[in-house]
């Protein structure tokens, strides 16, 4: 963001684009072999089977999905909750990601539901079952996904308030339709402190739960990854990759809309990361030691070198990467780290629900069905598209002249977001940034400098 | 023959009238019961903090199966089959040993099968395994199941709910034997399959249809405890003809089917199971970070505080 203030707005692309059109023509076939999966059966459809009843919609769309969208609540974490203005830039499009992330986990998992007509029974009381870890991860998912909605209702208003034009008749409703979103704005204006605990709180316990998951699936799962400190492990590989999944998007949007990459709010961001992963690494190794499987790592087996990529490309080479402030400060080591902690994580959660997965009948093989990986893919390039629709109309990336923004800006200054502003336009450093952001004494500093 | 032992091959049927165990009751591990204990707990090395002891019936029921006297007939198939309503042929259809060439699991046509072992050592005659939903003590699938689908029943079986059932299939990811089976070719309503222990039968005071039909009363129908003991006192008469060994009385914690045989289970399909079952040791974790909603509470304080503080900070 930094500077956002001061940038000149810029016009929105126009929405199509050739590489638009291929997005939406992957997202096509992906909605029709949907359609087959939900008519035909997961039958017809996939590769699964009695040995491996999972395949990829639970390891992609929804292991990875979930812990992709980390970046919701780790930005929201240091935006709102720590208050470090200077990262107001990066919350929204997190948000947006967050939203739409957790919008197709839950379209991922119908999909991938036998019954999924029968879904509504995870909301009765009569039916839960709270031995379940899959519950605990249900029922923390469908909260967190309203809470996300709840968190995004502000950009709604922004973008519709003074401006509600309901079409024909239902033009004499603008007024009272204006009336109720002013109201609500001010409402969850007051209250939004509330759910922004909420939705870091259901995101440790269902982040974690998610290892949690496999812990039952015992000697299935290989021992470098069977642990029983799998929920620790996941929750901080989900705190790991939040900022670098900002730091990916962010850099792919800029580039996408003609916008000049932030790299300073990024390479501030950039810092967290060699920090929790250092930490991660550090539980790994431990939990590795305490099992007294560390010596499986150098068994020179498949699972061993895959193990040591993972651990290699997931947490050691962005350590480096994003501890060097020379890499972290330009766009390429920024883009490299970031693509370099998400390919780790996707590995991480690949192996433990597929790959390290092997059950009893070792003659039993999985490999995803064209069809899996349509609907998958269709399932992102579908997110690509709506993510893309969404930046284009309302009031979430900061230097985007979409209808809104002056009320971005206004609720942005209501929260004291203008005195950091008026830092970044400052031409200082990344030191001066740092010492500003550490909290409590950027208001004295803030005053200082004016 | 093996030398016989008052056979508790007709016993008693138990009353089954009684309430599901094995589900929880809200005030013994309602979800909201939560101590924060639980990476404490992990990091001290104890995972078994909140480990609660599913209640289990000493009228449970079990099957004992001497693999010694197994002949590999398939009538037990065919008898599994026919009281569960799946398609099967005629009682010859069965007589068929060509199926014995490839190792077999059940499936939701067969939620019982036999399958052929032969003796890697000598010539010693083969040995064949019939095979099924174990009926664990403390089943993983019913601890998995968030909808309690899955059942640990008084008499001893686990049980499926299809009407409760959502189909996510955690169950089979959970199952410890693979001995689940799932209609994946049913495009709306499929089903997990399973043995269901013959309830509908023992209900009425029939034997399990497998129990009945077995030609060389190689499966014995009983009291589980009872079982357990019968086993022992088998295998201490006849110490040549058995291994030592009755699996099921504390693999994965313990299961309702028993089996005894004369070679290690290994050697027979059966997985090296630790005696404590895997769904202890998920919910030991997922009570203990949840147990009195302690953790969450504390979380949500300590987010909050960090909000007062650093907005505080922010204004001064």
């Amino acid at each position: 963001m930094s500077g956002a203030a001061v940038h000149t707005l810029v016009k929105p692309p126009r929405y199509f684009t050739p590489g638009v059109w291929v997005i939406a023509a992957v997202a096509a076939v992906g909605g029709l072999c949907w359609l087959y999966r939900m008519t035909f059966g997961l039958g017809a459809a996939t590769h699964l089977s009695a040995a491996y009843p999972w395949g990829i919609w639970i390891g992609i769309d929804v292991a990875c999905g979930v812990a992709l969208a980390a970046g919701g609540f780790t930005s929201a974490f240091l935006a709102h909750l720590l208050h470090r203005e200077a990262y107001h830039a990066v919350v929204r499009p997190a948000l947006l990601t967050a939203a739409i992330g957790y919008t197709f986990v839950a379209l991922g998992v119908m999909t991938d539901l036998g019954r999924y007509w029968a879904m509504w029974h995870v909301m009765m009381p009569s039916m839960w079952q709270p031995n379940s870890v899959l519950f605990e991860v249900a029922i923390c998912v469908m909260c967190y996904l309203t809470v996300l909605y709840i968190e995004f209702a502000p950009i709604v208003f922004e973008r519709f308030i003074g401006r509600v034009s309901l079409p024909g008749l239902l033009g004499r409703l603008n007024g009272p339709v204006d009336g109720v979103l002013r109201f609500l704005d001010t409402v969850l204006g007051k209250v939004m402190t509330v759910f922004v605990v909420l939705g870091v709180l259901l995101s440790c316990m269902h982040q974690s739960s998610l290892g949690t998951l496999m812990v039952i699936s015992g000697t299935k799962l290989h021992p470098l990854w069977q642990s029983p400190f799998l929920p620790l492990m996941f929750l901080l590989s989900a705190f790991a990759v939040g900022y670098p999944m900002v730091i990916f998007e962010s850099v792919i949007a800029h580039r996408s809309l003609g916008l000049k990459v932030e790299t300073k709010v990024l390479s501030l961001l950039a810092r967290y990361t060699p920090i929790i992963l250092t930490l991660y690494l550090g539980v790994k190794v431990f939990d590795l030691f305490r099992r007294g499987v560390a010596g499986e790592v150098l068994a020179g087996t498949f699972a061993s070198n895959l193990f040591i990529a993972e651990v290699t490309i997931g947490a050691i080479l962005p350590i480096l990467i994003f501890a060097i402030p020379r890499f972290r400060r330009s766009v390429a080591g920024l883009f490299i780290g970031a693509c370099l902690v998400i390919l780790g994580l996707v590995m991480n959660r690949l192996d433990v629900f597929l790959i390290a997965y092997s059950p009893l009948d070792q003659a039993a093989h999985y490999t995803p069905s064209f069809m899996e990986i349509a609907v998958t893919a269709g399932f992102i390039a579908t997110m690509v598209l709506i993510y893309r629709f969404v930046v284009l109309n309302f009031p979430v990336i900061e230097e985007l002249d979409v209808p809104g923004r002056a009320a971005a800006r206004e609720h942005a200054h209501a929260a004291g977001e203008p005195r950091a502003r008026e830092l970044d336009a400052s031409p200082d450093g990344e030191l001066e940034q740092i010492r500003v952001l550490r909290g409590r004494g950027l208001g004295a500093i803030a005053q200082g400098v004016k | 023959m093996r030398e016989s032992l008052g056979e508790p091959r007709r016993v008693s049927l138990p009353v089954l009238d009684g309430p599901a165990i094995g589900q929880p009751t809200t005030d013994r591990r309602g979800f909201v019961k939560l101590t924060g204990a639980a990476m404490v707990a992990l990091a001290t090395g104890s995972a078994s903090a909140g480990h609660e002891r599913v209640d289990l019936s000493d009228e449970r029921m079990g099957v004992l199966v001497d693999l010694t006297e197994c002949v590999g007939c398939r009538r037990c198939e065919f008898a599994c089959a026919e009281a569960n309503q799946n398609p099967h042929g005629k009682l010859e259809d069965y007589d068929d040993q060509s199926v014995f060439e490839h190792r077999r699991r059940p499936t939701p046509e067969s939620l019982s099968v036999v399958n052929r072992f032969e003796d890697p050592a000598d010539g010693k005659t083969p040995v064949f395994t019939k095979i099924q939903c174990m009926h664990c003590e403390h089943a993983p699938c019913v601890s998995a199941c968030l909808v309690g689908a899955m059942e640990k029943q008084a008499d001893g079986s686990v049980t499926y709910d299809a009407s409760k059932c959502i189909g996510c299939r955690y169950c089979m990811m959970a199952c410890p034997f693979e001995r689940l089976a799932y209609e994946f070719d049913n495009a709306l309503t499929p089903r997990v399959r399973k043995c269901q222990l013959c309830q509908h039968r023992t209900k009425v005071g029939q034997m399990p249809a497998c129990v009945e039909i077995c030609p060389v009363e190689a499966l014995t129908y009983g009291k589980r405890d009872e079982l357990v003991k019968y086993a022992h006192e088998l295998i201490a008469a006849n110490p040549e003809r058995y291994v030592d060994h009755v699996y099921g009385e504390t693999e994965g914690g313990g299961t309702s089917w028993l089996y005894v045989a004369d070679r290690p289970f290994a050697e027979l399909g059966f997985p090296d199971l630790k005696t404590r079952s895997r769904a202890e040791t998920t919910e030991a974790i997922q009570h203990g970070i949840f147990q009195g909603f302690i953790a969450p509470i504390a979380l949500a304080s300590v987010l909050t505080g960090f909000n007062f503080l650093t907005k505080r900070g922010h204004k001064a």
